[in-house]
């Protein structure tokens, strides 16, 4: 079973994100923050990873950076961000930090079973 | 709505459109068919049924035709038929056609544009190896709307994030607001009309491949069996049919069969079929 990690700083997206991912097979774990998830990548690395933006105490896209540079977390896991910026330009920066694909929130089901299936997680 | 009125409506919906509207689809019907009527200030549903049995024709039988239309769609819908004809199809019919250097896709029943898009975007992938091509995307619709929304190639956030990789979406979309516009270049690719399929296709051309997907399930038996004759008649030997996942030519048409390895893709089973057959088979 593929695991996936949700880092949201809303206990409801979290919670709508887990269901949706559960039904696509992943067994899941949560993180509230980008400390947070770093911490949960450094017990275990899943094999994705859906990413909020704007968290406290670390975002999301300072989160991916450090991602890239821990061992284990250079190519792998795929990070597809969930976020409600839907700037291009932020779209751009979030690829530029090692993104593999990107959600504008609001989201439903079919989006993250679409957005899964193009990075080969479904 | 009257029983009498629902019959009415749909008997002219199949008549205009060759659209099945069933009796359990009653309530679809009225909810569609409402904001016409409030649109033309006709009371309810009897009266739009009693405007068109005199007659009334232009703008608000357009208007009528176009509230029936479902216009879902998505880009690279299911996938996994746009990767194969990327990987597969378009480079096989390339080949075939070097010497003419043309090549003519239809997307018939287009929707709001996405497919048609969707198959110009791929083009544009390999429009470097096809200078001094002549390539051609014809793109119909029967509602009006939707040709005139895919004209406009304006997107909400939900429809570019169906199907459509976020990449894709940068490299060929411009933001405007809340919303994405296809550029113009792929804009420019694709020729859309509205065309009925009842209609004859003839005046549209030949084309190479036809991608008719999620089109047919709506309409009845006998309609579904004329409009594959008419596209089969519209395909060279070695022309191309798609259909929609949930979608089959079995027990509607003999004149197509199913390419090996691939799903909802066919050719004509004619005679001259099997050296595509073949071409595909060395490459399933």
């Amino acid at each position: 079973m593929k695991t996936c990690l949700i880092v949201d700083d809303s206990k409801v997206i979290r919670m709508v994100a887990r269901r949706i991912l559960e039904g696509l097979n992943f067994a899941i774990a949560e993180a509230g923050d980008g400390q947070k998830a770093i911490d949960a990548c450094r017990g275990r690395m899943p094999d994705a990873i859906l990413l909020d933006w704007n968290m406290p105490v670390m975002s999301g896209i300072d989160f991916l950076r450090q991602l890239r540079r821990m061992p284990g977390g250079g190519d792998q896991p795929i990070v597809v961000f969930c976020t409600t910026e839907t700037d291009a330009g932020r779209i751009r920066e979030a690829l530029a930090a090692g993104a593999n694909e990107y959600i504008m929130k609001p989201f439903d089901s079919d989006i993250v079973e679409s957005k899964f299936a193009q990075v080969g997680l479904v | 709505m009257r029983h009498e009125a629902f019959s009415f409506l749909a008997r002219w919906l199949k008549e205009r459109t060759g659209l099945v509207v069933g009796a359990e689809r009653f309530y679809l019907l009225e909810s569609r068919i409402a904001p016409v009527a409030r649109r033309y200030q006709l009371g309810d549903l009897d009266a739009v049924a009693e405007a068109l049995r005199q007659g009334r024709a232009g703008d608000f039988a357009v208007d009528v035709v176009d509230a029936m239309m479902t216009g879902e769609s998505a880009f690279f819908r299911d996938g996994k038929p746009f990767d194969e004809f990327r990987s597969a199809i378009l480079p096989g019919l390339l080949a075939a056609r070097a010497a003419e250097r043309c090549l003519r896709i239809w997307s018939a029943g287009c929707a709001a544009g996405q497919e048609p898009y969707s198959l110009a975007m791929i083009l544009a992938e390999v429009a470097d190896g096809l200078a001094g091509w002549r390539i051609e995307v014809v793109a119909t619709d029967v509602s009006r709307e939707l040709i005139g929304r895919a004209r406009e190639g304006l997107y909400t956030q939900f429809e570019v994030q169906r199907g459509l990789p976020i990449r894709a979406l940068l490299h060929h979309f411009s933001q405007e607001g809340d919303r994405w516009r296809i550029a113009e270049g792929l804009r420019g690719r694709v020729e859309l009309r509205e065309f009925n399929l009842l209609a004859d296709p003839t005046a549209l051309g030949r084309f190479d491949v036809v991608f008719c997907r999620n089109v047919l399930l709506y309409l009845e038996p006998a309609v579904k069996t004329a409009v594959l004759d008419r596209i089969a008649r519209l395909l060279p030997p070695d022309g191309v049919l798609y259909l929609g996942a949930s979608e089959t030519v079995l027990g509607a048409s003999d004149r197509f069969a199913p390419l090996p390895g691939q799903r909802g893709v066919y050719g004509l089973a004619s005679a001259s079929a099997p050296a595509l057959r073949e071409r595909m088979a060395v490459r399933a």
